[in-house]
């Protein structure tokens, strides 16, 4: 097949799940944080609140685009735009699973795989940073140019020692395309520990990883670091003024950098689609056991439902699960499956982690937020890369 | 198709560059320039310089002009006003201009022979490791020297900018 059909093709399903996964993200958020909080979060659109994402889309468009009066023009409308371009723009060099044999066309799941593809992530993502300067900026407002400039000021912070906790993988993987990267993770020690990032000889990675989730966190405005937004000081922060669909442009953003350095973290720290322990111990069961296993707690629930409606909802997920379990079992679909099972598990588990640390942490104050980056992150994470060098520089043949 | 590209992008660059000239607003002249970069960047990129390309991106367009929009929005400048200049400047200044840029072009071809490594594609020694081996072990010393050069510049400024204790 031509390559510019199967490029739209890929473009289409990737844009697609990422859309999906966006609009998603933010309802398994509202879930699991009034879960936390011992609430239920939405349930009155569609079974269990599933259709609300579906609403406030519409609701978002429906509304009216308001310009107040006093903005920059130009900018005000550039702002959102920019924000959403470079969060969308990352994914395309997100490698998801191994090159793959489709009816004899061979392609890889991913859109692209650049020689210097960690370079471009962080490349693009530092030129994030303008649409959240240039909204608070242009929409000519106290809080919003408070809430633009203690953005900007985190963003540049915080990109050190995510860049230096980046380089340390780096150095031990001696590559900068994210193929490479989860390939030279394919190995395990012993024949069962997993040679990832966080465990490869000689210098394990766990403290770049950990400093890379925390920098993360302050690079895309979350909680403990949303001072860009803190409600109580700053109304809403850089995003005050915006209304409709430039307000969700910001969201949008957000989210898609949640999701782009979630994946980032899982390719280059924890062996992106590669299992945790190798298939002659029967890793390729597990996404099979773990949809019988939901399938199984779905139909007791059924069996003994706590709301009348759970007897109709339950089997239905059971019998998908049940489906799901069967699919993960057909040995030419596991070659598909099973890394784009393992690549969403870690990429799942870290977005859960971001959803956790929100429900659980109160927010920073700036100061602290700021001695934080520079006395604590950075120190550690150049430490972390002197440390993760002398070994490699001792170990080199 | 590289050529189209290339037109482009090198098209995208000189508007971008011109804007920054006419914008009267610092932001508009600075964001301006950021187009700059990233068009450099590009053109980077298709003449297979990679690193060259990644580094123009991070370290230009997305760390110094951060800083300079930065500094703009917290000192807030307005919009700038324009001096009255004289008749004949105003006059003789584009034809001028036109015809340095001519001469710059005619020596610049005069002194250089066309080289068979600047066409699209044909080198390729821009990658990561390239340079990385190049800047170790060719080009050690001045990128040692270049390094404590930056590191002297970051003292002074530490120094020049820190209050007095007294």
């Amino acid at each position: 097949m031509n390559f510019l059909v199967l490029s739209l093709i890929k473009m289409a399903v990737v844009m697609f799940v990422l859309m999906t996964t966006l609009a998603y993200l933010q309802w398994i958020e509202r879930k699991v944080i009034a879960h936390v909080q011992l609430r239920v979060g939405p349930r009155r659109v569609g079974p269990h609140g599933l259709l609300q994402p579906l609403a406030d889309v519409i609701k978002l468009i429906t509304k009216e685009g308001m310009v107040p009066s006093h903005v920059q023009t130009v900018f005000y409308l550039l702002a959102p735009f920019v924000a959403v371009t470079f969060a969308l723009i990352s994914i395309s060099v997100i490698p998801f699973g191994p090159v793959i044999d489709i009816a004899g066309v061979k392609t890889q799941m991913g859109l692209t795989d650049l020689s210097i593809g960690v370079l471009f992530i962080l490349g693009v993502s530092g030129m994030g940073v303008y649409g959240v300067a240039l909204a608070g900026w242009s929409s000519n407002n106290k809080y919003a140019l408070l809430g633009g400039l203690r953005s900007s000021a985190q963003m540049i912070s915080y990109e050190l020692p995510m860049a230096l906790a980046l380089a340390s993988p780096l150095l031990v993987l001696n590559t900068l395309s994210f193929r490479e990267i989860v390939a030279k993770q394919s190995f395990y020690y012993f024949g069962f520990v997993p040679n990832w990032s966080i465990f490869h000889s000689p210098f394990p990675q766990i403290i770049a990883f950990i400093v890379f989730v925390i920098a993360a966190f302050a690079e895309t405005n979350r909680v403990p670091f949303d001072l860009p937004e803190a409600e109580n000081e700053l109304v809403a922060g850089f995003h005050t003024e915006y209304s409709s669909m430039k307000f969700a442009s910001f969201f949008m953003a957000e989210y898609a950098n949640m999701i782009t350095v979630s994946c980032v973290a899982a390719l280059l720290f924890l062996g992106g689609w590669q299992p945790p322990f190798p298939a002659e111990y029967g890793s390729k069961f597990i996404p099979s056991m773990v949809f019988v296993g939901s399938a199984l707690l779905c139909f007791y629930h059924a069996a003994n439902p706590a709301r009348p409606f759970d007897k109709l909802t339950l089997p239905v997920v059971g019998v998908v699960s049940l489906v799901l379990a069967g699919l993960y079992l057909v040995p030419l679909a596991q070659t598909i499956l099973l890394p784009l099972f393992w690549f969403g598990a870690k990429v799942g588990a870290i977005l859960f982690v971001f959803i956790w640390i929100r429900a659980t942490l109160p927010r920073f104050r700036y100061d602290q937020l700021m001695k934080f980056a520079w006395l604590f992150l950075f120190p550690i994470a150049m430490i972390n890369l002197f440390a993760t060098s002398l070994a490699v520089a001792l170990t080199a043949k | 198709m590289d050529q189209i590209l290339f037109i482009v992008f090198a098209a995208i660059a000189v508007l971008c560059g011109i804007n920054l000239v006419l914008q009267s607003h610092p932001i508009s002249s600075a964001l301006s320039l950021v187009g700059v970069m990233g068009a450099l960047a590009l053109i980077y990129l298709q003449l297979g310089g990679e690193f060259i390309a990644a580094a123009q991106l991070i370290v230009y367009a997305g760390a110094i002009m951060v800083l300079f929009i930065f500094v703009i929005m917290l000192l807030n400048a307005g919009r700038e006003r324009e001096t009255p200049r004289r008749l004949w400047v105003r006059w003789a200044g584009l034809p001028l201009l036109f015809l340095f840029i001519a001469l710059m072009a005619y020596v610049v071809q005069r002194i250089l022979p066309p080289s068979d490594e600047v066409r699209f594609g044909s080198y390729t020694f821009g990658t990561a490791e390239a340079i990385g081996t190049r800047l170790f072990t060719t080009y050690l010393l001045p990128f040692e020297i270049t390094s404590v050069l930056i590191l002297i510049a970051i003292v002074g400024a530490i120094v020049l900018a820190r209050k007095e204790v007294e």
